[in-house]
């Protein structure tokens, strides 16, 4: 109990100390995970916004798929891209691996299909509501496509949102295809598994609870702008 | 009776293993026809059919190119608001343009953008002035036209001061009305409207057909299904009374409702059939 407590208060005297190690490790996480989920969010939205949307063959099988990989173990994302960027891999030319950007293609590989499942389901019930009031105006598909992008965007914003969240919390895969390593590719995921393994609990702790207030944040956010939305525009 | 400007040659469809419309067989040639039918009998069917949202399962609907063959008037198209700068290219082979139809739902669709972004959209989509002007400089000026069409449009359904309102955040009777301008403001030839005044309240309903009205004195040819049996008695030409998806009669509107010639339809004026 004793410890728990002064692991407590090392944790908050850290985190007031503007401790450089610390702050690195958090601007490096804010960096990777908003690139990948800026990413995810366009890639996301777009496939979403295809599907719900087109009708092409396999439209069905391509839904499933999303939704199954929304379950992708994040760990078998890191393998998989551990395996293209490897030396011997198809892309090991580029020398990606243990650097950030193996770390957001790995998130990317996550995020996407979350955002895209769930972008879909919103794009299509809206398309569900102005179907019949489309066709009747004689708009194009695709232009259908980009008034339901645009119509949805808050709700897609908060979307986008949650991917963020999920990047940030993520560890599994940045593990792998990072490496922890420290100075370069050492989010704060990555160090408090490391750091509560070595048994630096105050520091563990200290990032647990910026990154907890984070991630609050960022619901908070998504939370704001929908209330806002729906005042504005119904 | 004067030539039909829309044919219907045995159409029929079949939704949800159920026969909506069987064999119907229709020449519209009048200014305003209300297609009128107990629940279910396959009014909103048959404006989809006809406006293309709804594929028939059998049979042909057929809108003749706009030429004399439309009521007097029509063809002409009179036009709304200033500027009259779009010049549609839907040419039919003999030259004579496709009548533009526009439709209005029971439930409005309202984009979620401003009252006035709303009617600008279905403009813009059409494909008018911003799309047509084939010169790049001509396009600032042909976006305000369009701005201000719409902008006049709104007044005359009554909603200049709603313009910059989120369109829906509105009332139901007001969502209505932003429809009917946005439908209104594309100056189609025929306005199919589907039970447009229902779930809206009497003051919101009077307020629909005084828009209804004037935009079939401004030359566009109604085809409207309602429960309103008063709204059909002051707006209708013509009335197609639907039974079980068949055309049960089509008779001139005052002979309809003094004299009908079907006994579905003398049980519906009695009130047999809801």
């Amino acid at each position: 109990m004793t410890s728990i407590a002064a692991s407590f208060a090392d944790a908050f005297a850290l985190t007031l100390s503007l401790d450089a190690q610390l702050y690195a490790i958090i601007a490096l996480t804010l960096k990777v995970g908003i690139t990948s989920a800026v990413i995810s969010a366009v890639l996301g939205a777009a496939l979403g916004a295809g599907v719900a949307a087109g009708k092409f063959p396999g439209r069905s099988m391509l839904i499933v798929l999303f939704n199954a990989a929304m379950g992708l173990p994040p760990v078998v994302a890191g393998l998989l891209v551990y395996l293209l960027l490897s030396r011997a891999g198809p892309l090991g030319a580029f020398g990606l691996l243990f650097t950030p950007s193996a770390m957001v293609i790995a998130q990317v590989l996550l995020i996407t299909p979350v955002v895209a499942a769930l972008s879909r389901q919103i794009i299509e019930d809206a398309w569900r509501e102005y179907e019949e009031q489309l066709t009747s105006l004689g708009v194009s598909r695709a232009r259908a496509a980009l008034t339901l992008l645009w119509d949805t965007r808050f709700s897609l914003a908060t979307v986008g949102l949650a991917g963020l969240g999920r990047a940030l919390a993520e560890v599994g895969a940045v593990m792998i295809v990072g490496g922890n390593i420290d100075g370069v590719t050492r989010v704060m995921t990555t160090a408090i598994a490391l750091e509560t393994s070595k048994g630096d609990l105050p520091l563990a702790l200290a990032l647990g609870v910026i990154l907890l207030g984070i991630v609050l944040l960022l619901n908070l956010a998504a939370y704001l702008l929908r209330e806002w939305s729906v005042r504005r525009y119904g | 009776m004067a030539a039909p400007f829309v044919t219907l040659d045995q159409v029929s469809f079949d939704g949800r293993g159920h026969r909506a419309l069987d064999q119907v067989s229709l020449r519209l040639s009048a200014r305003s026809t209300f297609i009128l039918g107990p629940n279910g009998a396959g009014k909103s069917v048959l404006l989809r059919v006809m406006h293309g949202l709804l594929q028939p399962s059998a049979g042909e609907v057929r809108w003749e190119p706009m030429s004399a063959a439309w009521p007097s008037g029509l063809a002409a198209g009179t036009p709304v608001g200033v500027g009259d700068t779009e010049k549609i290219a839907t040419k039919t082979l003999s030259g004579a343009r496709k009548p533009r139809l526009a439709m209005v739902f029971q439930r409005p669709v309202m984009l979620r953008r401003s009252v006035l972004d709303n009617v600008m959209y279905g403009m813009a989509a059409q494909g008018a002035a911003v799309g047509m002007a084939a010169d790049i400089a001509q396009r600032a000026p042909a976006a305000a036209n369009i701005a201000q069409r719409a902008q006049d449009v709104l007044a005359r359904v009554g909603l200049a001061h709603l313009a910059q309102r989120p369109a829906r955040v509105l009332s139901g009777g007001e969502q209505q009305r932003v429809a009917l301008a946005r439908a209104w403001a594309l100056k189609p030839d025929v306005l199919l409207l589907d039970e447009p005044t229902a779930s809206l309240d009497p003051h919101a309903v009077r307020a629909v057909e005084a828009i209804i009205r004037e935009i079939a004195a401004a030359g566009t040819a109604i085809i409207m299904t309602t429960h309103h049996r008063g709204v059909a008695k002051r707006l209708a030409d013509d009335i197609v009374f639907l039974h079980h998806g068949r055309v049960a009669e089509h008779t001139a509107a005052r002979q309809f409702f003094d004299e009908p010639v079907s006994q579905s339809g003398r049980d519906y004026l009695k009130g047999d059939l809801e």
